[in-house]
């Protein structure tokens, strides 16, 4: 694939996590599950190479599906904030 | 009697998804195909099974209002008064710094900009990693050389105005360099005049003067010929199967950026180097990584839960904040809990100025009011609605 010289996908390293933005409906469903405000989630900003790597932009919702030592699988979710 | 198939075993479980995390189902799932195998379940005892494991995973989580910060700050704090204090020690890797103990420990809560001594561990793609020469090879790609490296000795002629550089021919054969390399390089990057003499390399200052001259031979020496910015040192060590660079000193994004590098594996132990090149998650794992293994190499055990929540605190807001005094504690909504940790006067004079308000609905404001702690139990509070007021809806 495109790994010439300065390109490589981030999303391939070990330390990070599966990012995916959510559809607005299921954003929704988060935010009423836990009772909150967007921001009253982690925080990522809009240019955080994963974050960019996925194309998610201001006002919406990441789901991290992050590789757990304790719980296997376990998923968070980060509000993209600009900057 | 026929006990249950292990189709309905892994499907009973299967509905627990979502209820109790991943590593629990499967644990569950293995331990009741294994006695599935040996005698007979019925599907009664395999909902009383599941029922239990329910009930015990309920009784595992933490309770809501447990002081988890507080739990945790102790739990890593006891352990670290047993580390060692000594700044370095010559271990791990072969003949590398590193930084460990306490001040590692220190440097990663304070979230430093530059660790004391920075470490890359650059894991290489299938052809590269398997052969000692290839590996061998990169490394001196990567190391990067000054002239000063390849220098026996240097001498400003303060008579004849120019700057001379003795070669020393063995490190430069090591480095399959030729002198007339380095002269084209001095002179393409400086635009001055050289000249070699011998084993040796004369140059000339632009203008004349003393002052000219001192000026070139500082920005002579420091002239990296190649590799790359910020590594000083390489180290080729079998690690397993495969040939693994260990470097000191760091630079990610040009690492990464190399074809030769196993891009997914590649890491450094500078944290603030991974969360601008990997994002903020990454730099999550790899603090958890870093205290995971620096308590462990002290011979320390915590539990992970937790690094975890100190990890999860310090990337809440988008970027790598330290415990202490610019990040997690000192951005507290209180002014009597951030008045009460460090500089005292300072948030108060601050508060005063900009007549800021506590609203007393943290832990520590309460504890200099004097009041009940909303903590555990005393988080609850009760709202009534008296009759004639419109009773419930």
């Amino acid at each position: 694939m495109g790994n010439t010289s300065k390109e490589f996908d981030i999303r391939l390293h070990v330390l990070v996590p599966k990012h995916e933005v959510l559809p607005k409906e299921e954003a929704r469903e988060v935010l009423e599950r836990y009772k909150v405000a967007p921001h009253q989630l982690p925080l990522i900003k809009s240019t955080d190479p994963a974050a960019k790597a996925i194309g998610a932009k201001h006002g919406d919702i990441i789901k991290i599906t992050r590789n757990s030592p304790t719980a296997g699988k376990a998923i968070a979710y980060r509000y993209v904030i600009e900057r | 009697m026929v006990g249950v198939s292990a189709d309905t075993i892994r499907k009973e479980v299967r509905k627990l998804e979502g209820v109790m995390p991943e590593s629990v189902l499967k644990e569950l799932e293995s331990g009741l195909l294994r006695v599935g195998r040996e005698r007979a379940i019925t599907r009664e005892q395999l909902g009383e099974i599941i029922d239990g494991v329910k009930r015990a995973y309920a009784k595992a989580t933490v309770e809501p209002g447990e002081a988890v910060g507080t739990v945790a700050a102790q739990s890593i704090g006891e352990p670290g008064t047993q580390m060692t204090l000594r700044t370095f020690h010559y271990a791990g890797v072969a003949e590398l710094n590193v930084t460990l103990g306490l001040p590692r420990l220190i440097e990663l809560l304070d979230a430093r900009r530059v660790p004391s001594a920075a470490l890359m561990r650059i894991y290489l793609k299938e052809r590269f990693a398997r052969s000692r020469e290839k590996a061998r090879a990169l490394a001196q790609k990567i190391e990067m050389t000054a002239v000063e490296d390849i220098a026996l000795q240097t001498e400003t002629d303060l008579i004849n105005l120019v700057f001379a550089l003795t070669f020393d021919r063995s490190r430069m054969r090591r480095r399959e360099m030729t002198p007339s390399q380095v002269a084209s390089a001095i002179n393409g990057a400086l635009k001055v005049e050289t000249r070699i003499d011998g084993n040796k390399l004369r140059i000339k200052p632009a203008t004349q003067t003393l002052s000219e001259l001192r000026r070139l031979a500082a920005r002579v020496k420091a002239l990296p010929l190649r590799g790359i910015k910020g590594i000083s040192r390489v180290v080729v060590k079998m690690d397993g199967d495969e040939y693994v660079i260990y470097t000191e000193g760091s630079n990610l994004s040009e690492i990464l950026a190399m074809p030769e590098v196993d891009q997914t594996r590649t890491v450094t132990n500078n944290i603030h180097e991974i969360e601008a090149v990997l994002g903020i998650e990454a730099a999550r794992n790899a603090i958890i990584n870093e205290l995971v293994n620096t308590l462990e190499e002290q011979g320390l055990e915590v539990d992970i839960r937790h690094i975890m929540l100190v990890a999860d605190m310090m990337t809440t807001s988008g970027e790598v904040k330290q415990i202490g005094r610019h990040g997690i504690s000192g951005g507290k909504a209180s002014v009597l809990a951030r008045a009460s940790f460090e500089i005292t006067t300072k948030h108060l004079l601050d508060a005063c100025i900009h007549g800021e308000s506590d609203k007393l609905d943290g832990i520590i404001e309460n504890v200099i009011a004097g009041q009940p702690i909303p903590l555990g139990t005393g988080s609850v509070e009760l709202v009534t609605r008296r009759e004639g007021e419109g009773g419930h809806k």
